[in-house]
């Protein structure tokens, strides 16, 4: 039952097989089991858990039928939930308690959803492996070796090792993506301003999305279906009709056309990956879509432009913390200045630090115009390229991540971090809807098939990562039971 | 030497919206410390910004009342800093692009000639919250209901010569923001500040001196007086040899001087940068029209109505005009009594005399425009003379402040039996008494001393308590000395 | 599709990470409000030099004409009525705070 998909559950959950109660007991029984392996969760929300499925249970005799009606879900531990601990990994916030839910939090609650806890991720989304989270590493389920990469590493792991059926994720710059690569799950991120950040930490303001782990696209597609949506709090929320994605995932392939980005197969690519992924492209073009090599010539600008541009923002988004309204406050302050450094010093974490001195230096006197505006120009550069690729082909589609997952502590430097997001960092700063579905193993570990959309297609990213589900059953493998069920 | 002084300001106008510029929480004043903040004011973790559409408009509006560009894609970015009244470690302003651009004021100088002084721009900002370092003993308090409170930041060229000339365009601002009903002027509150740079070079000399920047001076008074202590300040500092320090500078209202601000002097790099949870302000030109249409009549073009429509002297016009009430209350008057030149003389000498004495706005004048127009026409129609109309208008305040409310002219002329005496009869016995009882004065008169008339109207009117018609008694009087 | 290079492998490998110079990092940590201490400097300004050395990548493009992307979405600001829907929530905000008195937040005494 825990690794039934979420249109599974709620189906079993109708026909009365079994309460919203009893699988919420049973997610709760496996992340007590688990958890202590894993460390997906920093919070656990038993009882309220509880009380909600018992609410949905209720709901559902008095003949509530919605699709996400008494299933559990975890949620980041970057989005704000009312009275419950949200910690953005970090010691700065390890006991907040904020007063209001952020939207996607609403949203899901709203449509009955059962939050079982907040999970692990690398300390204020800054990190690609879930090794800068103030709680600890999580391991990845397919080898606890490994990391199950980052930021929202919890989330990923979470759904990979069946503690919950559907998670909430927030991608800046490949945080749902690559971890859904890492761990054999569904990472989608949708166009930037398409569900809210209210309520949502933030990291670069201009870059962050909240976006969805789940087993399939189709799980996905519901969730969407539920988070995407103006709201006036956020002034970056688009107003325009959320598409009814779930009704649009049928739609067959033929005559779609796939562009394949060159520079998505160079050198460094592991072998495994390259061949899965040149697998998978085959069987698009099996089912009637045509592939069309395209290129994106700016694209070994955008590790370099996201990283002047997502410190800068981050460095002021993160000038809030200063222990002086809700957070950390270092012991016993001498002055105001030793207040702040103290709290900043002690609160943040090595890499958050790293950060917000690279993005201080990237806008201070003199540096503004080489390093930020230079940045944002080149922004413009690499939105031109999808632009210009979209004219040409529906869907773009590459590897996730040029390998799988590593194991903790393996890229001990920055930059060698940094680069992992390769593949995923140009689409957020274009603002595209992007997904990576699980498309083959190496050695026993997943790996992902990026899909990659225009502005708000949405619908139609969903739809081949949903056609390409229906073909093959990547997405269906579970983690060798032995890792896990061994604790 | 003789020295020039250059002196630009930055006047910050507090908006007179209900809500914050990015939370939709309460902005008056004087509410109990932190009552009227939200999470977003607070920076907490997640909450976001939204534009307040009136603190917009209201920008706006000063930017078309002062002739000045408004600019059509103006962005907002951070400006970044710390300290404790600024919840989210940096102010959300606007540098690159500031919704208005170059505009101009004019003012009046001390001689009477007019002189424009340019704006630069101005743009807009939320305020900080306020520290408060009195209440406790270790610590300072943190009271963040000013925070986000919308501000819109008037800065000037450094074209203001003189400290008078100063005052004369801080209060020009005043009058229009106040006209445009954006601010409520109130200085002492807050609700309008001003920095002043201040510096002084040799006349002739076309490179600027080092300036110094006074901070925060909350009246008309100090702002005229604060610049004056820095000038002279600066010009002991230069004939001493020494140089002036580029420096900010606290006035100090009760030694009167300026002095260098602790802390705070390390020398700020801002980091401005487009602030990304905030999109491009973007203006059609029927949004602008709109509002270009909504203007009211500003304090410049009513004073030169007031001067041809009424044929009020330029110094009266300008004094009824500098506020917008008072402007109001003079053309109730005048179109009441239909008398432009009496309502404006009554106006300027009499009603401000006791709007001085009583420290009252024009706004809560206790004599109604009504009223005064009322007390003008019984003067036109001959019912009272000017005198009396004295005693009656002081009779209204009077009654006003001891709170019987509002005085009816005409009552009060009968009640206290003030009306003039016209008959002529009553007339031609006052002035046959006068004469009895003044025989040398009627001798000199006679004798060619014309001017001894005036003496003898004068106890003709003392004798009616006032009340006589002087016009009636001079003419009377002549025909019997004849 | 030919096997291809990363085109990044290219760019910033061939620079040599220059370290920022100390002054530098202290007036960087400073205005962050974030401590460096003396044993960390030198490691922490060799990891922020190589991260500079990877980003001055961006000097070699030519971005003449191009205009600065500050957003992806490249739409018009909302305008919010102006109306106060808030209420006072003192007590349950201030409830997060470190330090409070009296309904003031404190910290150490500010000298103006």
């Amino acid at each position: 039952m825990l690794h039934l998909s979420v249109s599974e559950l709620s189906a079993e959950l109708s026909r009365g097989a079994v309460s919203s109660v009893e699988l919420t007991r049973a997610c709760l029984e496996r992340i007590e089991r688990l958890n202590p392996v894993l460390n997906a969760f920093v919070t656990v929300c038993t009882a309220s858990a509880l009380e909600q499925a018992g609410q949905a249970d209720l709901a559902r005799a008095k003949g509530d039928t919605r699709p996400l009606l008494g299933i559990p879900v975890a949620h980041k531990d970057i989005f704000c939930t009312k009275g419950v601990r949200t910690t953005c990994g970090s010691r700065m916030l390890r006991d907040f308690l904020p007063p209001y839910d952020a939207w996607v939090v609403e949203r899901l609650h709203g449509a009955g959803a059962v939050m079982l806890g907040k999970t692990n991720m690398d300390e204020f989304a800054m990190g690609s492996s879930n090794e800068t989270s103030h709680f600890g590493v999580a391991a990845n389920p397919h080898d606890l070796g490994r990391v199950p990469g980052g930021s929202s590493g919890g989330s990923a792991a979470a759904v990979a090792a069946g503690l919950c059926p559907m998670a909430t994720g927030t991608d800046t710059g490949g945080s749902i993506r690559q971890p859904a690569s890492f761990c054999g799950v569904s990472g989608f991120k949708p166009s930037y301003g398409r569900v809210s950040r209210w309520g949502m930490i933030a990291f670069a303001s201009s870059l962050d999305q909240a976006g969805t782990l789940t087993r399939s696209a189709a799980d996905a597609a519901l969730m969407m279906r539920t988070m995407a949506g103006l709201d006036h709090r956020d002034s970056t929320s688009v107003d325009r009709p959320v598409d009814d994605y779930p009704n649009e995932l049928d739609k067959p392939l033929r005559g779609l056309r796939v562009g394949v980005p060159i520079v998505h197969f160079a050198k460094g690519l592991s072998a495994g990956v390259e061949q899965g992924i040149r697998a998978a492209l085959a069987q698009l073009e099996d089912a009637g879509a045509t592939l069309l090599e395209i290129d994106l010539p700016n694209n070994h600008l955008s590790v370099p432009a996201y990283y002047v541009i997502a410190p800068a923002e981050a460095s002021a988004n993160l000038a809030r913390y200063d222990g002086v309204r809700y957070g950390y406050r270092c012991a016993d302050p001498t002055d105001l200045d030793d207040l702040y450094t103290r709290t900043r010093s002690e609160g943040f974490g090595e890499e958050v630090k790293r950060r917000i001195l690279v993005g201080s230096y990237a806008l201070s006197a003199g540096y503004y115009d080489a390093y930020y505006r230079k940045a944002q120009r080149v922004r413009r550069l690499i939105r031109n390229d999808f632009a210009s690729a979209f004219e040409h082909v529906d869907v773009i589609a590459g590897p996730t991540s040029p390998h799988v997952a590593f194991a903790h502590g393996a890229k001990a430097d920055p930059v060698q971090m940094y680069l992992e997001d390769i593949f995923t960092i140009a689409v957020n700063l274009a603002g595209l809807p992007g997904i990576s579905i699980p498309a083959g193993m190496e050695n026993g570990l997943p790996f992902g098939l990026q899909i990659i959309g225009p502005d708000f297609a949405e619908a139609r990213v969903l739809n081949v990562a949903h056609q390409f589900q229906q073909m093959t059953d990547w997405h269906l493998r579970v983690p060798e039971s032995a890792a896990l069920e061994g604790h | 030497m003789e020295w020039q002084a250059v002196i630009g300001l930055e006047v910050h106008v507090q908006l007179a919206t209900r809500s914050k510029l990015f939370s939709p929480t309460a902005t008056a004043f004087g509410a109990a410390a932190n009552t009227q903040v939200n999470p977003y004011d607070l920076a907490m973790p997640g909450t976001l910004p939204t534009l307040n559409g009136e603190a917009l408009r209201m920008a706006i509006r000063f930017g078309l009342a002062i002739g000045a560009e408004i600019c059509r894609h103006s962005i907002f970015e951070r400006k970044n800093y710390f300290y404790p009244d600024l919840p989210k470690g940096y102010q959300t302003s606007q540098l690159q692009f500031p919704i208005v651009g170059r505009g101009s004021i004019r003012i009046e100088c001390a001689d009477g000639s007019e002189r424009c002084i340019g704006v630069t721009r101005a743009h807009m900002e939320e305020d900080a919250g306020k520290s408060l370092h009195e209440e406790f003993a270790n610590e300072s308090g943190i009271d963040l209901n000013r925070a986000g409170t919308p501000l819109l930041e008037i800065v000037s060229e450094p074209e203001l010569r003189s400290a008078a000339e100063a005052v004369a365009y801080l209060k020009k601002l005043h009058s229009i923001v106040r006209y445009l009903g954006i601010c409520d002027g109130d200085m002492s509150q807050g609700s309008m500040r001003c920095d002043a740079n201040v510096s002084i070079r040799p006349r002739g000399e076309a490179k600027l001196g080092t300036r110094t920047e006074i901070k925060n001076v909350n009246s008309f008074r100090f702002v005229e007086k604060a610049i004056e202590y820095e000038l002279r300040r600066q010009r002991e500092v230069l004939e001493d040899g020494g140089t002036i320090v580029q420096e900010t500078r606290l006035y100090d209202s009760v030694l009167d001087e300026t002095r260098p601000m602790r802390g705070k002097e390390e020398s700020n790099d801002y980091r401005y940068f487009p602030e990304p949870d905030l999109l491009p302000v973007v203006l059609d030109e029927a949004f602008l029209e709109q509002l270009r249409s909504e203007l009211p009549e500003l304090p410049d073009s009513r004073k030169e109505r007031f001067e041809a429509e009424y044929g009020l002297s330029a110094y009266d016009a300008g004094v009824l005009t500098a506020n917008r009430d008072m402007a109001e209350y003079f053309e109730q008057v005048a179109k009441a009594c239909g008398d432009a030149k009496l309502a404006a003389n009554w106006i300027t000498v009499e009603l401000l005399a006791l709007l001085n004495r009583e420290q009252l706005e024009i706004g809560n004048s206790p004599v109604s425009a009504a009223a005064l127009a009322r007390l003008i026409s019984r003067i036109s129609d001959g019912t009272i003379s000017g005198k009396i109309a004295k005693a009656v208008f002081e009779q209204l305040a009077k009654d006003a402040k001891d709170g019987k409310g509002a005085g009816d002219v005409d009552e009060i002329i009968e009640g206290q039996g003030l009306r003039q005496v016209t008959d002529q009869g009553e007339i031609e016995q006052l002035v046959e008494r006068v004469i009895a009882a003044n025989a040398p004065q009627v001798e000199q008169y006679r004798g060619g001393r014309q001017q001894v008339l005036g003496y003898l109207v004068g106890q003709a009117m003392k004798l009616s308590q006032g009340k006589a018609n002087p016009a009636q008694v001079n003419k009377l009087l002549r025909e019997k000395l004849r | 599709m030919a096997p291809h290079e990363f085109q990044y492998n290219r760019g910033f490998l061939a620079h040599t990470p220059v370290p920022l110079d100390k002054s530098e990092i202290d007036k960087v940590a400073r205005l962050a409000r974030l401590r460096i201490g003396p044993g960390e400097a030198d490691a922490v300004a060799a990891r922020i030099g190589e991260i500079l050395a990877m980003i001055d990548e961006l000097q070699a493009v030519d971005t003449a004409g191009v205009e600065p992307l500050a957003h992806p979405l490249e739409v018009r600001q909302r305008l919010r009525a102006d109306e106060v829907t808030e209420h006072d929530r003192r007590d349950e905000l201030l409830a997060a705070a470190p330090a409070s008195r009296n309904g003031l937040l404190l910290v150490p005494k500010v000298i103006e």
